[in-house]
């Protein structure tokens, strides 16, 4: 069975500076990983790449998502075939009303997939639900995606399109950041309900507290745009002990 | 020779266009010589060009090269062409007013009575010896500029509408002008009073029966709102793709009026909208809002002058131009506050969202402020769509196309806000998603 997400020896340039040189990571259904890393090692990068986003330049290696090419494909046809990136700065869409938003989305991912598209009572009933459990305010819904939303309020919302999207690979690019304790426990209760034999997360994270709640099968550790070390979650312990020169060294 | 030159610089050919027409034109005595004495304005200074202040951007020496000759008044054929225009048009429950060609359609329009709303034709006026000051229906006061002097000589109808004191039609009143000449030219002119304490919606569309190409429409209207009326005015430009339409606005507020406009620009060649608007009674607000939406080689052209002439009077002009291809907007607005017009609040934002390379926009907010306790601001900005607003979207699941026709829709919801029927708001917001569904 091939794994989930096959990253291999990926080489990506941006603006002809090589960011990361020859990275590899394989991440299994129902696995969840987590990516530490000093600031500026990739991180986002990596994200980035797998999600779609356009301005890198892949010079080398390769992504495979459910056994197909991921880097032949569009940002949308990897959304509707299961990649998400809860980003790291979600960004504010005035004028858009963030209900239009979810829906249009959903249901662009449900058409290119061929499935039928959410009559509009199923999908009120399924936002509101999930908005519930992630004590999201009806009234932050019906404003402009993520305009006026607080740090927290934005994370949140991010972790509301992940419950409704359904997507069977999750990137979390410091969906801890910004967070206060109890939006943080709240957020992350939202993503372990997601947790499943189907699913995979990779959590990117520079604080072990995130992964008391969200706790990873795997623990990896990138450097200057490689991973240096992988282990399990007492590796995150470790780090958080004796912080990342020692891989700064192994990385040059 | 060509009938239908006016090249002001040759005098012969350039007379004409109306030397040709005259004797079709309503109204004798009189109205003639307001005529006459209009369009030996128009020799004078000849079409607009770049070199004229305000006509910079829009030179119609260029864009238009001549005027059209005068259509002919429409027949049988004309307005059976002109009647499958009216059944498709977007606007549905208002009291309608048709212009074919520039001549008032009986036939395709509402002749039942709304109550406190009288409705008369121009020409009919024009025609009628027994109103004196008949001649003035052609004459405005407020703004010297060439092609309004030639709507003023060559206007052959429109419709004159009296809304009473403190009446509140039910229904909006749309004037809809059909060009089903091809090659040739229609001048309208309308004059709508809006009595004191009366509400009212004034709808203008222009748009043209299949098959009409290279038509100019000349248009002007002129608006009285009387204190305390309640007016929406909403334009909706539909014209064929190669069509010309040089329309002018002059409006007069009085005392605690509210004045909400709107203004949406799709279709022609090229367009230029100019909206004269005199603020003359205290306590008046006035929206002055519109969207172009451009492709292919349109040129469109908004611009508006606002007086503030008396004080404690406030006005918001927003303003939003989605350009693709090789097409070109134009936005000039000027804010005159004169010396008397203190607590003026004046406020005016126009931006461009360029879709293409060789899209073009020019943006020129100005303001002419003689009063010393005034707020006035102004800003203008142009660019491209946010390319990470669109991967954000793309990263949901958007296709390009369609995160394109979100962010575009958001760009131009602001300038729609202003449209306070829901109705129209819609018509405005279907016309910008034809408008996006049509780019593929
Ligand atoms: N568009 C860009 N142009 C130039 N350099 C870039 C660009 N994007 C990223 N980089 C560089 O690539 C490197 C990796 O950045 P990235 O955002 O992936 O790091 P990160 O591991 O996510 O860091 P952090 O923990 O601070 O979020 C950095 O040195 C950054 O400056
Ligand atoms: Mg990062």
């Amino acid at each position: 069975m091939s794994a989930l997400l096959e990253v291999r020896n990926l080489q990506v340039r941006v603006e002809e500076r090589e960011i990361l040189h020859g990275l590899s990571l394989t991440v299994n259904k129902g696995e969840v990983h987590a990516i530490m890393g000093p600031n500026g090692s990739g991180k986002s990068t990596l994200s980035h790449v797998v999600a779609g986003k356009p301005g890198y330049e892949v010079t080398g290696g390769e992504i495979l998502f459910k056994g197909e090419d991921l880097l032949k494909m569009d940002p949308d046809e990897r959304a509707a075939k299961g990649v998400f990136l809860a980003f790291q700065y979600p960004v504010e869409i005035p004028g858009v009303a963030t209900m239009t938003f979810l829906r249009t989305a959903l249901n662009a991912q449900r058409k290119a997939r061929g499935e039928s598209e959410y009559s509009t009572p199923d999908f009120l009933k399924k936002v509101r639900e999930v908005a519930a459990s992630l004590n999201i305010p009806q009234e932050m819904l019906r404003r402009g995606v993520n305009v006026g939303f607080s740090g927290g309020e934005k994370k949140r919302n991010e972790v509301l399109q992940m419950a409704l999207f359904e997507p069977s690979l999750c990137i979390l690019d410091e969906m801890d950041s910004g967070l206060d304790i109890d939006a943080l426990r709240i957020a992350a209760d939202g993503v372990n309900a997601l947790r499943s034999s189907e699913r995979a997360m990779v959590v990117i994270t520079h604080y072990q507290r995130l992964l008391n709640y969200i706790v990873p099968d795997f623990v990896h550790v990138m450097s200057k745009g490689r991973v240096v070390k992988s282990g399990g979650k007492e590796l995150a312990l470790e780090l958080e002990e004796s912080g990342y020169a020692q891989f700064e060294d192994q990385a040059a | 020779m060509n009938l239908a030159l006016v090249k002001p610089t040759m005098d012969g050919a350039a007379s004409d266009v109306f030397t040709v027409a005259r004797d079709r034109l309503p109204g004798k005595g009189p109205v003639a010589e307001v005529r006459q004495a209009a369009f030996d304005d128009f020799i004078q200074k000849g079409l607009p060009h770049r070199r004229i202040e305000e006509w910079k951007y829009t030179d119609l020496r260029v864009l238009l090269r001549e005027v059209a000759p005068l259509a002919a008044a429409p027949d049988q054929a004309a307005l059976d062409r002109a009647k499958e225009v009216v059944t498709s048009l977007d606007v549905n429950g208002a009291h309608r007013l048709v212009l074919v060609d520039g001549t008032f359609a009986p036939q395709l329009s509402d002749t039942t009575s709304e109550s406190g709303v009288t409705v008369q034709t121009l020409r009919a006026m024009l025609e009628n010896a027994d109103i004196a000051a008949r001649a003035d229906l052609l004459r405005t006061s407020v703004a010297s500029d060439a092609m309004i002097s030639l709507n003023a000589a060559m206007a052959t109808d429109g419709v004159v509408i009296d809304v009473a004191e403190n009446a509140a039609p039910g229904k909006p009143i749309h004037i809809v002008h059909i060009a089903t000449q091809s090659k040739a030219a229609a001048f309208t002119r309308s004059l709508v009073k809006v009595a004191n304490g009366a509400r009212a919606t004034l709808i203008e569309s222009f748009v043209a029966a299949d098959g009409t190409a290279g038509y100019q429409a000349h248009d002007s209207v002129v608006l009285w709102a009387g204190n305390g009326a309640d007016v929406q005015h909403i334009r909706l430009v539909e014209d064929a793709r190669d069509a010309a339409n040089i329309a002018t606005a002059i409006v007069t507020l009085g005392e605690r009026t509210q004045y909400r406009a709107f203004n949406l620009t799709s279709g022609g060649a090229v367009c230029r909208y100019q909206a004269f608007l005199r603020f003359g009674g205290q306590n008046t607000h006035a929206d002055v809002n519109g969207v172009s939406l451009l492709n292919g080689r349109q040129h469109a052209d908004t611009t508006l002058v606002l007086d503030h002439a008396v004080p404690h009077c406030t006005s918001n002009e927003v303003f939003r131009a989605v350009v693709d291809d090789s097409a070109h907007s134009v936005f000039q607005g000027r804010i005159n506050v004169h010396p008397d017009a203190q607590k003026t609040d004046a406020r005016m934002m126009t931006r461009a969202l360029l879709l293409s390379d060789e899209a073009e926009a020019d943006n020129k907010p100005e303001l002419e402020i003689f009063a010393d306790d005034v707020q006035c601001g102004h800003g203008a900005t142009t660019g491209a769509l946010d390319d990470s607003l669109l991967f954000y979207l793309r990263a949901r699941g958007l296709p390009e196309k369609e995160a394109q026709a979100l962010l575009i829709q958001a760009f131009v919801g602001e300038a729609m806000e202003s449209i306070a029927d829901e109705a129209l708001r819609d018509v405005a917001i279907a016309t910008a998603e034809r408008w996006l569904a049509a780019r593929g």
